[in-house]
């Protein structure tokens, strides 16, 4: 039975320990300068703070997009796909372990160095480098090794899966190993993107090689990545939802199938969207717009799905625990345990989230709200609590497993605080932005009166009720790194925290057909991405259009 | 597939079409299609050497389907005209050049919001309803004087 092997090679081993250990430093250090440097953006645009001279708004806004929506989510998402495969498949082999560095140092290096280049003013151009603003070549190399570093790391995970698989021949493959798989596969295709446009693209013209750089393809490219790279750090946040959540509360996962059949359709319905980044921009046809609008709609879908199965999972709960009315299985939900509470408030947060993707998705509506503070407040309620408080509610069992300690009650009750001080802070500065975003007030702009114009005056209200609330958040923060320091270093009582894994109610049904056929699944990806994006790269190739030269206007 | 989870799912499949039935509606016969769409082209060096954008302004127009050509052009950091006025329940076709950088062009408190990229032109129609004075700003980040690319776009009687 696959199940009790698994149950046999449930801890991750002390070699792969210390792979996991090395990222999850990288993303506490990432947290403490993204979170600092959010604190600084929120209070200068009240309008009461102005920064001083040697460093430009831009500059910390630069840093942090970089460090949160790159740095922190890669290091966590790789790190914790190395626990998983550890974990599921019975440990890394020595070669997939090594590779594993290999792509670890890559990434951490060039962090490193992108990080100088923000601090030096040489890369002012925010996490998304738009050209043609021209950042200095290095932060380009640097951004193009830490996507190989990624490739890389990927690899290792996806060599432990197949090994695993080859090994179990007939044997369905543990969950998890299968998303980690997925979200892998995905990241290899959208990011081939971004890797073009900035290797054959904006590293030569930054060097001089070519004078200009044809703007629209470069900036699909990058979009091409740019909404798959969302998916990418919402996947390991599902991976906790449908594989560990279950095991925290104490019953069984809804259905592996379903969390199999929605991870393939997130596979699918990722990639050839990015265009919806793009909906009210020149140099694409309406027509194409539109396809890509529907395709975003498909993730409806999945997400329904997970939803559907989440709550289900709560639900089962609950009466095993003598709920008995229509609603008060919800009472009997953990409320004292921070693994749970973590993710949940995130998923309470997704709801407003989604509803706000699907408005934004809406090629009418995305007109009021493209490029409004609206988007800053939508993916700080996306990314920004129902991921990362996913990835900190797995960081609650993970830091303490892999260093051979506990979560203690007290660290636990920590834990709530920092959910509470989060949500809290959250709900303040987003609410805040959603606001004003709807009257128009701009993102990426640091204060400004604007001449004085009535509508900037009434803007300026929200912007201190924005710092108010990001305040909040910088002092969860605070408790965040203070907790995961703690975890990691607390006392040694002898007993490791459990790294849950759920069984499910189906676990004995065979995989649904197709959703583990890795040629089908690539083939039908593939395809869509050619649907969706062959004739507006084909039409952006052939137009007549004149490349741009770079500028530095920072 | 347990029953409610057929329930929950056909909601979701029926509540999706009417979703996309919505905006195809209103794309194709409400003409609210995306703003900025298709290719117009021009050379990024020579904008201002382009008769529409030397003297950028409201012109009348020539096309029964708008009254007025409204012209920008957007270059770090300032819009020209820095000042337009449009009478009132005019129909305006808002065409947008960069001489440098992407900005998105926004006049507050109207649909008027895309994005204008080097080498291309973007355009967008909008019918001026309402009297008053309309701040016009940078949307996208364009370098250390963004948020200081202002114009106002007044609609008087």
């Amino acid at each position: 039975m696959a199940n009790t092997v698994r149950e046999k090679i449930g801890v991750v081993n002390a070699k792969d320990s210390k792979l996991v250990l090395a990222h999850m430093i990288f993303v506490i250090i990432a947290l403490a300068l993204g979170g600092t440097a959010g604190l600084i953006q929120v209070l200068e645009r009240s309008g009461y703070f102005e920064l001083p001279s040697w460093i430009s708004y831009y500059q910390v806004l630069t840093l942090h997009g970089v460090v949160l929506a790159l740095v922190l989510t890669t290091f966590f998402i790789m790190g914790f796909q190395f626990a998983a495969i550890s974990r599921v498949c019975g440990g890394l082999t020595n070669t997939e372990r090594r590779i594993g560095w290999i792509g670890f140092f890559m990434y951490a290096t060039a962090t490193v160095v992108a990080a100088i280049m923000i601090l030096l003013n040489e890369a002012t151009v925010l996490y998304t480098f738009y050209a043609p603003l021209q950042a200095h070549v290095i932060y380009y190399i640097a951004l193009a090794v830490l996507v190989v570093g990624t490739w890389v790391s990927a690899t290792a995970q996806l060599m432990s899966y197949f090994r695993w698989k080859r090994q179990h021949k007939g044997q369905k493959s543990p969950l998890l190993s299968y998303m980690v798989a997925i979200n892998n596969v995905m990241w290899y295709i959208c990011t081939i993107g971004v890797a073009t446009s900035v290797l054959f693209m904006l590293i030569p013209w930054s060097v001089g090689w070519v004078e200009t750089v044809n703007v629209s393809l470069s900036r699909t490219l990058f979009w091409y990545f740019g909404h798959a790279l969302v998916y990418f750090w919402l996947l390991p946040a599902y991976m906790v939802w449908y594989a560990v959540l279950p095991k925290v509360i104490g019953t069984l996962g809804f259905s592996d199938n379903l969390a199999r059949m929605s991870f393939m359709l997130f596979l699918f319905f990722s990639i050839p969207v990015g265009i919806h980044h793009q909906l009210t921009e020149p140099g694409i046809d309406a027509f194409w717009k539109s396809v890509q609008i529907v395709l975003t709609f498909m993730v409806v879908i999945p997400s329904l799905m997970t939803a559907f199965s989440m709550f289900a999972v709560f639900e089962t709960y609950g009466r095993q625990q003598g709920a008995k009315g229509l609603v008060d299985w919800f009472k009997k939900l953990p409320w004292t345990d921070s693994r749970f509470v973590l993710p949940f408030i995130g998923m309470l947060f997704f709801i407003p989230g989604g509803i706000g993707g699907i408005i934004n998705a809406s090629g009418q509506m995305n007109q009021m709200v493209h490029n409004t503070i609206w988007i800053v407040g939508h993916f700080h309620i996306t990314v920004g609590t129902p991921v990362v408080l996913t990835y900190f509610g797995a960081m609650m069992f993970l830091l303490p497993h892999i260093t051979g300690r506990q979560l203690t009650p007290a660290l636990n009750k920590m834990g709530l605080f920092f959910a509470y001080t989060w949500a809290l802070g959250m709900t303040i500065m987003s609410a805040a932005m959603h606001f004003i975003g709807l009257t128009g007030a701009p993102r990426r702009s640091n204060f400004s009166e604007y001449g004085g114009h009535p509508i900037a005056e009434t803007w300026q209200t929200y912007q201190i009720v924005q710092a108010v609330g990001g305040t909040f958040l910088f002092i969860g923060i605070m408790i965040g790194i203070v907790l995961f320091i703690r975890l990691m270093t607390s006392e040694k009582t002898g007993i490791v925290e459990e790294f849950p894994v759920a069984t499910f109610m189906d676990e004995n049904a065979p995989v649904t057909r197709f959703v583990e056929n890795w040629k089908f699944l690539v083939l039908v990806t593939v395809f869509l991405v050619l649907v969706a994006y062959t004739v507006p790269i084909y039409q952006m190739l052939t137009e007549y259009t004149v490349g741009a030269k770079g500028f530095k206007l920072w | 597939m347990h029953k409610y989870e057929k329930i929950w799912l056909s909601f979701g499949t029926v509540s999706l079409a009417v979703f996309l039935l919505i905006l195809l509606v209103s794309a194709l016969h409400g003409g609210h299609s995306p703003a900025a769409s298709g290719i117009e082209t021009i050379h990024p060096e020579h904008v201002l050497d382009d008769e529409r954008f030397a003297n950028p302004g409201l012109y009348e127009s020539d096309d029964p389907d708008y009254d007025y050509d409204l012209y920008f052009v957007a270059s770090a950091f300032r819009y020209d005209p820095a000042e337009v006025e449009i009478p009132v329940g005019s129909r305006v076709k808002v065409s947008v050049a960069t001489t440098d950088v992407i900005h998105g062009f926004q006049i507050t408190g109207t649909n008027v919001n895309f994005m204008v990229e080097p080498s291309l032109v973007s355009n967008y129609t909008y019918t001026f309803n309402h009297p008053g004075e309309y701040l016009v700003l940078c949307n996208e980040y364009c370098g250390i004087g963004h948020t200081d690319m202002t114009s106002i776009v007044k609609v008087v009687e």
